[in-house]
C-alpha cells in the first residue's frame, strides 16, 4: 500500500489522519515545498501576518473547540516569532503542533541562512519537541505530536523539519500506533483515595469546589454539574476555569484571587475542605500562600502528578482525568444515598455566610452619565452575548473586568492569555476561534496596548471576511501597568500612556470593513448593537474613563483576605 | 546533602537536554552527571548528584517524571542505595616518599596505573567521601591531578519499572478495514 510521495505531501496526509482541517501560518524560504504541497490540498492554510499569532491563532481554535490547533512557520525568523505562543499554550495547558521548517540536514549547525536552533530555543517552550533528520520518521513524529499534545496534560508540541526532508520522496505507509513507553497518561484516579475524598466530603462543614482549567480541557462540565447537584456545594472557577459550570448556576459565586470577587476569596479563607479541581495553586489565585485557604482540608484532583503538592500539599491526592474521577465520585457520593448529614446545619449556615459576603461586596458594574465607564463597557457586551458569545481577551486592567462582569453558558466561549498574560492574544485568538466556530458570535475584547501589538492581524481578519467584532476598551493607558505605579510606586507614571491611537473609522476604512470610535454613554449599547448587526468584520474603538482601576484588588504578598475593595481616597490625578 | 537522581531514559537526541533543563531552569547548579548505555542499548542509565533545597526534590524528580524520553526517574537520596565513583590520580613523587605514597594508595584499595620516575596514575574507587579523603591525602605528598568520574549509584530496592503500551494513531481502525 505504500506510495511514492514528498516528505511535504506526507506531511499533509499525517495531518489529514489527524482531522486537521485548517492551520495558521506564514510561508519562507525553507518551507516552500511545504507550501507547494498546501497549493492544492484539501486542508485550508490562513494566512496570519506575524508567526506569534499564528500560535495564538492555533490556541485560539483549540480553546474553542478542544481539539488540536496547528501553526507552521518557517526556519531562523519565523520559529522564534513562535515561541511567545508555544509558551502561552503550554502555561495555559492548549493542545497546540507547531511546524517549523529547518535549514537543510547538511546545513544544520553552519550559521546557514535563516538558520536558528529551533529544537534548542523551544526545548523549554514545550511540552515536547522533534527534530526529524529521516523522512522514514516524519510519519510516525507527527502522529507522536498529536498525541502528545492532546493527552494527558494538553500542551503544545514543535516539530522542526529541514527543507530536505520535505523535498525527499519516499513510500508513504500509514502509521497505525506509536510506542512512547516513558509518556504516562493517568486517568482514573485511585478508587481508595476517591473514597476518601467522598468521606472527606461527607464530613465538611464548610466545603468549596476550586475549579479551574482542568476542567475545561478534561471536558467535565456534565461530571461537574452532576456534583454540584449532587452536593450543592459553593464553587468559586479560576480566570482560566470561566465556564466550567455555566455563570448562572446557583452554586456558582465568581472568580477568585488577586481580582476575584469578595464573596470568593472569604470563601476561600474560611472553607474547612477545599476541592481543588484541575488548578494549579497560582499566586495570583493563592495571594501569600501561608495565609492560603488556612482552615481547609484540600482535595486535590490533577491529571498532573507534578501538580500535587507543587505549591500546598492536599490532604487526598488524587492523580487522574477529571472526568473520569468526578463521575467516579459522583458514583460513591450517589451509593452514599440521599441521607441528611449530621452537617446539614452547618452547610446552611456556610451557604447563608456565602450570601451575605455576597450583598456585603457585590461585583456590579459602575455606569456614569457623562464617560463611558470600563466596567460598563464589559456589561454592554455581556447584555449582547448573554452568555454566548465566544469572547478573547489579552491580559490587563480589560481581561479582569471581563473575568469579572461577563457571563459564559458553557466551556469554551472564554478565550483568555491566562498564565502567560501575553498582550496581542486576543484578535488572533478571535480569528481561530471564528474559524473553528463560524455560527458564534465572536469578540475580540481587548486594551489599547494589545491591539496595537496584533493590529497587523485586520489584514487577516479582512483577508478571511470574519464577522469578529474587535472592542477595543481604550483608555489611553497601559493601564494595568498604571494602577501598580499608581499604587505602590507613588503615582509616578512611567511610559505607560499610550497617545497617537489612530482613528477607528479610517483604520477599519482602510482595511475595507467598518469602525467606529464612541465615548459617550448613551451612545455605547446602539454602537455594539451596530457592531453585531454587521455582516462582516467590525472595530469598535471605545473610549472609556482614562483612571478607572479593577477593584477588589490584592496587593502581591497579600493575603487574600486582605482585599482592598476600593481606590483609596482621594485619587490623585496627575497631571 | 548532594541529591542522587537515577534515570532510566530513551537514548534519544536532545534526552540530556530534557533533564538538565528542569535543574537550569531552577537555577540549580549539577555537580556530577554521568550516562551510559544500558543492557537494551536503546536506553541510557544516567545519574545525577545535584544540590536541590529539600522542599523542590520532590518537584525536581517529578518533573523529570513527565519528560517524555524518560521511563523512570527515581530520588536514591534517601533511600537503600549504593553510590559509587573513581578518581584518577597522577601524583608527582619524590624518591623519598614513593613508598609512603604506594602505602597509602593501597589503605584506600587503589590500583597504580602507571608509574614512572616522575610519580605514579593511581585508580581509586569508592563512595564520593572516601574519593574525598584519597585526594587530600595525596595532596599531601605533592603536586596532583584529579579526574573524578562522577556518581554512579545503583537502588538497592527492586522498583516496578511500568512501561506504556503502544497507542493506536487516530483513524488506525478504518485503515485496518481497508482490504488491502
Amino acid at each position: 500500500m505504500a506510495t511514492l510521495m514528498s516528505g511535504a505531501k506526507m506531511l499533509l496526509e499525517c495531518l489529514g489522519r489527524e482531522g486537521v482541517e485548517c492551520f495558521f501560518g506564514y510561508p519562507g524560504g525553507v518551507t516552500l515545498p511545504l507550501y507547494d504541497a498546501v497549493y492544492d490540498h484539501p486542508i485550508r492554510h490562513v494566512l496570519v501576518r506575524h508567526e506569534q499569532n499564528a500560535c495564538f491563532a492555533a490556541e485560539g481554535y483549540a480553546r474553542a473547540t478542544g481539539k488540536v490547533g496547528v501553526c507552521c512557520a518557517t526556519s531562523g525568523p519565523g520559529a522564534t516569532n513562535l515561541v511567545t505562543g508555544l509558551v502561552d499554550a503550554l502555561m495555559d495547558s492548549i493542545p497546540v503542533v507547531a511546524l517549523t521548517g529547518q535549514v537543510s540536514t547538511k546545513l544544520i549547525g553552519s550559521d546557514a541562512f535563516q538558520e536558528a536552533d529551533t529544537f534548542g530555543i523551544t526545548r523549554s517552550c514545550t511540552k515536547h519537541n522533534y527534530l526529524v533528520k529521516k523522512l522514514e520518521d516524519l510519519p510516525e513524529v507527527i502522529h507522536e505530536a498529536f498525541y502528545i499534545a492532546s493527552s494527558g496534560r494538553p500542551g503544545p508540541v514543535l516539530v522542526d523539519i529541514p527543507k530536505d526532508v520535505f523535498q525527499a520522496q519516499g513510500h508513504y505507509t500509514p502509521v497505525t500506533s506509536i510506542h512512547l513507553p516513558g509518556y504516562k497518561v493517568y486517568t482514573e484516579g485511585h478508587t481508595g483515595q476517591i473514597r476518601r475524598a467522598a468521606q472527606l466530603i461527607a464530613e465538611a462543614e464548610r466545603p468549596l469546589v476550586y475549579g479551574g482549567g482542568g476542567l475545561i480541557a478534561s471536558g467535565a462540565t456534565p461530571e461537574l454539574r452532576e456534583f454540584a447537584d449532587l452536593t450543592d456545594i459553593p464553587a468559586v472557577l479560576t480566570l482560566m476555569g470561566l465556564g466550567a459550570l455555566p455563570s448562572n448556576h446557583p452554586d456558582f459565586i465568581s472568580m477568585p484571587g488577586m481580582h476575584g470577587s469578595y464573596a470568593a476569596n472569604m470563601a476561600m479563607t474560611h472553607c474547612d475542605l477545599l476541592i481543588a479541581l484541575g488548578v494549579r495553586f497560582d499566586d495570583r489565585v493563592t495571594g501569600r500562600l501561608a495565609a492560603f485557604a488556612p482552615h481547609a482540608k484540600v482535595i486535590h484532583v490533577d491529571i498532573d502528578p507534578a501538580e500535587i503538592g507543587k505549591n500546598r500539599v492536599p490532604d487526598v491526592p488524587i492523580v487522574g482525568d477529571l472526568k473520569r474521577v468526578l463521575g467516579r465520585l459522583n458514583k460513591v457520593l450517589e451509593e452514599a444515598g440521599p441521607r441528611v448529614p449530621a452537617v446539614a446545619p452547618a452547610r446552611q449556615a456556610w451557604w447563608k455566610k456565602i450570601r451575605a459576603w455576597k450583598e456585603e461586596n457585590p461585583l456590579t458594574p459602575p455606569v456614569s452619565d457623562t464617560e463611558i465607564k470600563p466596567q460598563h463597557l464589559v456589561a454592554e457586551i455581556d447584555r449582547l452575548s448573554g452568555g454566548n458569545a465566544i469572547i478573547a481577551t489579552d491580559v490587563g486592567q480589560h481581561q479582569m473586568w471581563a473575568a469579572q462582569f461577563l457571563r459564559f453558558n458553557e466551556p469554551r466561549l472564554w478565550l483568555t492569555s491566562g498564565g502567560l498574560g501575553s498582550m496581542g492574544f486576543g484578535l488572533p485568538a478571535a480569528i481561530g476561534a471564528q474559524l473553528a466556530r463560524p455560527d458564534k458570535l465572536v469578540f475580540a475584547l481587548v486594551g489599547d496596548g494589545g491591539f496595537q501589538m496584533s493590529l497587523p492581524e485586520l489584514s487577516t481578519l479582512a483577508n478571511c471576511a470574519l464577522p469578529v467584532k474587535v472592542v477595543v476598551l481604550n483608555n489611553g493607558y497601559l493601564g494595568m501597568v498604571r494602577q501598580w505605579q499608581e499604587l505602590f510606586y507613588n503615582n509616578r507614571l512611567s511610559a505607560v500612556q499610550l497617545d497617537a491611537f489612530p482613528d477607528a473609522e479610517k483604520l477599519a476604512a482602510a482595511y475595507g470593513f467598518k469602525g467606529r470610535t464612541v465615548a459617550r454613554p448613551d451612545e455605547l449599547g446602539a454602537a455594539l448593537e451596530a457592531a453585531v448587526r454587521e455582516p462582516g468584520p467590525y472595530l469598535l474603538n471605545v473610549k472609556v474613563s482614562p483612571f478607572e482601576s479593577v477593584y477588589p484588588m490584592v496587593p502581591a504578598g497579600a493575603a487574600i483576605s486582605e482585599m482592598v475593595l476600593a481606590p483609596p481616597q482621594p485619587v490623585a490625578v496627575p497631571k | 546533602m548532594l541529591q542522587i537522581i537515577s534515570l532510566l531514559v530513551e537514548n534519544k537526541p536532545g534526552s540530556l537536554m530534557r533533564i538538565t533543563g528542569v535543574l537550569s531552569a531552577r537555577g540549580y547548579n549539577i555537580e556530577s552527571l554521568t550516562v551510559a548505555r544500558t543492557l537494551d542499548p536503546q536506553l541510557s542509565r544516567m545519574t545525577i548528584a545535584v544540590d536541590v533545597d529539600a522542599a523542590l526534590r520532590q518537584q525536581v524528580v517529578k518533573q523529570m517524571n513527565k519528560l517524555v524520553n524518560v521511563l523512570q526517574a527515581t530520588d536514591l537520596t534517601e533511600s537503600p542505595a549504593v553510590s559509587r565513583e573513581m578518581v584518577l590520580v597522577r601524583i608527582r613523587t619524590t624518591q623519598e616518599s614513593r613508598t609512603a605514597v604506594l602505602k597509602e594508595a593501597e589503605i584506600f584499595r587503589g590500583r597504580v596505573v602507571d608509574s614512572s620516575t616522575d610519580g605514579f596514575a593511581i585508580e581509586v574507587t569508592g563512595d564520593p567521601e572516601k574519593l574525598d579523603e584519597f585526594v587530600d591525602v595525596m595532596r599531601s605528598y605533592g603536586e596532583i591531578d584529579v579526574t573524578r568520574s562522577g556518581v554512579v549509584a545503583v537502588s538497592l530496592e527492586a522498583r516496578k519499572l511500568r512501561l506504556q503500551p503502544p497507542v493506536p494513531t487516530r483513524g488506525a481502525e478504518k485503515l485496518e478495514e481497508v482490504p488491502g
